[in-house]
């Protein structure tokens, strides 16, 4: 099978200030796939994986390379699937999965970087409060298309959907149990923002974006509404916790218990250091 | 004598060297041109090998993710969306590139014409702007959801306006001087002379806008995809959403991978066989009739 890989290769100039940082560190032990020099942080870290997270990470190690310039971050993606797979095989430092950890990847050790959330929007004057899962269904697939079928204004409803490839979609889809062959959409939409002008536009339109995006935007004034899920709150909060429904953890894996470069990555990749390029990405940090 | 003689070699070595530096130049654009099909060609094989060039346009629908790449809907779109402006702008921007030479007061005139360049520098993003939050709401009043064909048609409207406007005007500013003051000596009335005598003189230049203003209207991307919904169908009306092959690239590139990136990349190959045809079309056209 044609594979495609997607190299993002990151060189920062090197800062010379950060020099005296590196010295902080004890020297790494070997790890495969990790070319050490005498230096101790310095090398080649290769992470492949899940697409989602791959700009994220590809962001991280554009910091981390410039706190420690002898560092190259070679960050590829080919879905959560090949991040499990190279990182078992040795092939990559470390892998990218965009999923809860399944049973059978227990030998993996997994560390949680991010979450991401996707909350449904409507139009800020929508009078519909809530949706059940069944009516979303319903909405999608076409069965049902006008607002007053679920409690609101007698008004055709705009539905908004992703394009294909999106990590949104895939998220949706897979909550609800849908095929995107069944949705039944007015509009496609390309990223985030998008989504969330198209729903502003549009009093009758009814869509799905990153929680993150969602919740900035309606703080900015933008007329929209997240809806709650299964009863609970769409925010970042609930999706920080784990209780919101649609959303999945971020993770990052390694084969053994990370050592040298790809535990100071790791350890990076969850400090508050990120938590501003986690947010840029549209995604929630862990903790505060 | 000798500095004549230097003269001469001079200049000769000067032409050489001239005709080699277009030499060069011509070879590079010609390149260029060249590498792109090419690279189109490289990264689409994959999937052509796979499944096949007739499953573009075959397939029930386009999915890529699920393995449907049905690429006719778009092709569709792009044509609905290209006609339809092109049938609009055309008559505006040569009627308003006339009534600028020849009707218009040269108070008005000039700032008219500077408006238009105006028109013709605004990057298409801010279109797809103003398209999204403006022109879309209202469309959306008259009949929801709003983004379709309709909305696509009138920002390309506007966008292609200034190309064919300037082309027009410039064209008729090309008219020699005595052909106008000929006909007004014969006592033509003034739309009489633009027609009978103008237009048939300026045709090269006006066609030129034509071909020019529906390369660009092919090639429009970033306005359309926020105004035209997207939904990968063939419209029933001006009122339904559409996509076209440029958005499609647009919308799907970032995260496509494996055969559905390849299949992107079928979609660049469709439009490119749209543009050459599109220039054979004009080829064509005005073999002997236009030129000539």
């Amino acid at each position: 099978m044609y594979r495609f890989i997607h190299l993002y290769r990151l060189r920062m100039c090197a800062s010379l200030a950060a020099f005296l940082v590196v010295a902080g560190f004890g020297t790494p032990e070997s790890a495969p796939a990790q070319t050490i020099t005498a230096d101790p942080l310095s090398g080649k870290l290769v992470i492949t994986g899940a697409s989602t997270l791959a700009p994220l990470i590809a962001e991280i190690g554009k910091r981390f390379e410039s706190i420690y310039p002898k560092v190259r971050v070679d960050v590829q993606t080919g879905g959560s699937s090949r991040g499990v797979a190279d990182a078992r095989q040795g092939l990559a430092d470390i892998g990218m999965v965009s999923r809860a950890m399944k049973d059978d990847e227990k030998d993996l050790r997994a560390f949680p970087v991010a979450r991401d959330g996707v909350g449904i929007i409507v139009y800020k004057e929508n009078p519909v409060q809530v949706l059940t899962d069944e009516q979303v269904v319903a909405i999608y697939t076409g069965k049902i298309t006008n607002w007053k079928d679920v409690g609101g204004k007698d008004a055709p409803i705009t539905v908004v959907n992703k394009a294909e490839g999106r990590s949104t979609l895939e998220v949706f889809l897979h909550y609800f149990k849908m095929k995107n062959t069944d949705v039944k959409a007015q509009i496609v939409i390309g990223d985030n923002e998008q989504g969330v002008k198209t729903v502003a536009g549009n009093r009758h339109a009814i869509g799905y974006v990153s929680i993150g995006t969602a919740e900035y935007d309606e703080l900015q004034g933008v007329p929209i509404k997240l809806l709650s899920v299964g009863g609970v709150t769409a925010s970042t909060e609930t999706v920080r916790n784990g209780t919101f429904p649609i959303s999945r953890p971020l993770h990052v894996i390694t084969r053994t218990p990370p050592v040298g470069l790809a535990k100071a990555f790791i350890d990076y990749a969850q400090s508050k250091a990120v938590h501003d390029i986690i947010k840029q990405q549209y995604f929630v940090p862990l903790v505060d | 004598m000798t500095s004549l003689s230097s003269n001469t070699l001079s200049r000769w070595s000067t032409d050489e060297l001239l005709c080699w530096v277009l030499r060069g130049t011509a070879a590079i654009a010609g390149t260029i041109v060249l590498l792109i099909v090419a690279f189109l060609i490289v990264e689409a094989l994959p999937v052509l090998h796979h499944i096949g060039l007739l499953r573009f346009f075959t397939d029930p629908s386009w999915h890529p993710v699920e393995g449907l790449y049905n690429l006719t809907p778009m092709l569709w779109g792009t044509l609905f969306a290209m006609t339809g402006s092109v049938l609009i702008a055309t008559p505006l921007g040569i009627l308003s590139a006339v009534f600028c030479h020849y009707y218009a007061p040269p108070a008005l005139a000039r700032p008219y014409r500077r408006l238009i360049e105006l028109l013709a520098g605004i990057p298409s993003v801010v279109y797809g702007f103003w398209g999204l939050v403006v022109l879309v709401p209202l469309i959306a009043e008259i009949q929801p959801p709003g983004p379709s064909l309709l909305a696509g048609i009138l920002i390309l409207t506007i966008m292609i306006l200034p190309t064919i406007t300037l082309m027009a005007d410039a064209s008729l500013a090309n008219v020699p001087q005595q052909y106008v003051r000929g006909a007004a000596a014969l006592g033509l009335p003034r739309w009489a002379t633009i027609r009978g005598v103008v237009f048939p003189a300026a045709k090269s230049g006006l066609f030129t806008g034509v071909i020019l203003e529906t390369g660009r209207a092919i090639g429009e991307t970033m306005a359309i995809l926020m105004v035209c919904g997207n939904v990968v169908q063939i419209p029933t009306s001006i009122f339904d959403p559409i996509r076209t092959l440029t958005a499609n690239i647009a919308l799907e590139m970032a995260y496509a991978l494996g055969d559905h990136r390849a299949a992107l990349f079928v979609s660049g190959l469709v439009l490119m066989a749209m543009i050459v045809a599109l220039a054979l079309a004009a080829e064509w056209i005005s073999r002997g009739r236009v030129y000539g």
